[in-house]
């Protein structure tokens, strides 16, 4: 139940890119075509799968406070936190090496396809993002932050298909010349934001909003019981 | 005026406006709607920009020959996490409250695509000082279009600028409130950054129909 309200929770209501706006810089240039914008999201929830859990066992094992403990008593005092930006992005800028040494090798036609913005998936905010905020969000399992990873992934993932496709078709609209191309992207993901926002109250409150609609309800019908009494007194 | 020629000059001022690293070079977008709400962020957001884009361009310039080409992105990671650090153990120590408001956002200006863009497209190909210029002049073209949208997102969305009460008293109703006017609350929330930046690039390109895309 945990892992399924953090999965839902990390694709709809935080999304990536409509709620905090991370990945933004690789999301706006490479959605100009659906098939280029499948592989570049394909490549984040991979690398996304594999990191976060890599920096969750790095936070909690070397960086937290206290955390070198298993390492013996004198140990239980050191708080390494202020080297997690760095080791974050070592960890990151490592892993996205290897995913291209990967992809070239085995799909050259993606890796020609993706060009520069491969290497770039090490600065798209999104994986640094993600593994910030499973810092900060205090995730408490290796599991969880497994699950964090993939569904951020793919919340990233929906975003740049979604937005990828529209633009497709927006070719064909007549859009004032000065808002073509950029202006007219940044207002589209401005627009599904505000529909992702309604995403929002999925998970939290669902319990008060129900109740509301049954008590007018049953409210209704006394006032419809107490009528129809008058209406037979008065026959 | 022996100190900057005529080139340099031109460093500074083109990414203010007809090359400016958000509206055209599109990078750098990611921390630059996140923050945006209040004006007060968006100013220490881009003073920090400003700190690490300088000097990380200059770092870069001056080791541009000893880097492999192979690393270089490993190798310009390190120096900006580096000098990132520095920028968000100082926020902690003098600012702390503004650390909290900032929080991740400030771990993100490692990846912020402005600073690996400038690094890639001049701190490798130029001297220190021309790249420090270089630095300097995109971190106040980014800083422009993050004042202007916190400018307005703030004004608009709580009738604040910097945390002081410009139209007035909501509660009381003084000011342009006497005559009916509400915030804006919409302006507050994420998806309006968005919609804001995406005007200011419609004025933008109005203004000069150079830049207007196929």
């Amino acid at each position: 139940m945990e892992h399924l309200e953090l999965f839902f929770k990390s694709i709809f209501i935080d999304n990536m890119v409509f709620a905090t706006f991370l990945g933004m810089c690789s999301y706006l240039a490479v959605s100009k075509k659906v098939s280029t914008a499948v592989g570049l999201g394909a490549a984040v929830i991979f690398v996304m799968a594999i990191t976060v859990p890599l920096n969750w066992l790095l936070d909690t094992y070397i960086l937290k406070d206290g955390a070198l403990a298993w390492l013996g008593e004198e140990y239980a005092s050191y708080d390494l936190s202020f080297l997690s930006f760095i080791m974050f992005i070592a960890t990151i800028a490592t892993m996205v090496q290897l995913v291209e040494i990967v992809v070239e090798k085995f799909s050259p036609a993606l890796y020609n396809s993706l060009g520069i913005f491969l290497p770039l998936i090490a600065v798209n905010c999104a994986i640094l993002g993600g593994s910030l905020f499973m810092q900060s969000r205090e995730i408490e399992t290796l599991g969880l932050a497994f699950n964090y990873g993939v569904s951020s992934g793919i919340g990233w993932f929906l975003a740049i298909l979604s937005i990828a496709a529209i633009r497709e078709k927006i070719r064909y609209s007549n859009v004032p010349p000065a808002l073509r191309g950029l202006g007219i992207t940044f207002i589209i993901t401005g627009l599904m934001a505000i529909g992702f926002m309604s995403f929002g109250g999925m998970l939290t409150g669902g319990d008060e909003e129900v109740k509301k609609p049954e008590t007018t309800i049953e409210a209704i019908n006394t006032q419809e019981k107490e009528l129809a009494n008058t209406i037979k007194g008065t026959e | 005026m022996g100190l900057l020629s005529k080139k340099d000059t031109k460093l500074i001022t083109d990414p203010l406006a007809d090359n400016n690293p958000i509206t055209i070079q599109v990078l750098g977008i990611c921390s630059a709607l996140a923050i945006t709400a209040e004006l007060e962020a968006s100013i220490v957001m881009s003073i920090a920009v400003l700190f690490v884009l300088g000097v990380g361009n200059v770092v870069i310039s001056l080791m541009r020959n000893i880097i492999p080409s192979k690393i270089r992105i490993i190798v310009q990671l390190i120096v900006v996490a580096t000098l990132v650090i520095i920028v968000d153990l100082v926020l902690k120590a003098f600012a702390y409250e503004l650390s909290k408001t900032l929080s991740v956002f400030v771990g993100l200006i490692i990846t912020n695509c402005i600073i690996m863009g400038r690094f890639e497209a001049f701190a490798l190909a130029n001297g220190p000082w021309k790249s420090f210029l270089d630095g300097i002049g995109n971190s106040l073209g980014y800083a422009v279009i993050l004042i202007i949208v916190g400018f307005f997102r703030e004004l608009l969305g709580s009738g604040t600028l910097l945390g002081i009460p410009v139209l007035g008293d909501a509660i009381e109703k003084t000011g342009v409130y006497a005559f009916g006017y509400e915030n804006n609350g919409f302006m507050l929330l994420a998806p309006m950054a968005l919609i804001t930046v995406g005007l200011i690039i419609w004025v933008q390109r109005s203004r000069n129909t150079e830049l207007v895309e196929d």
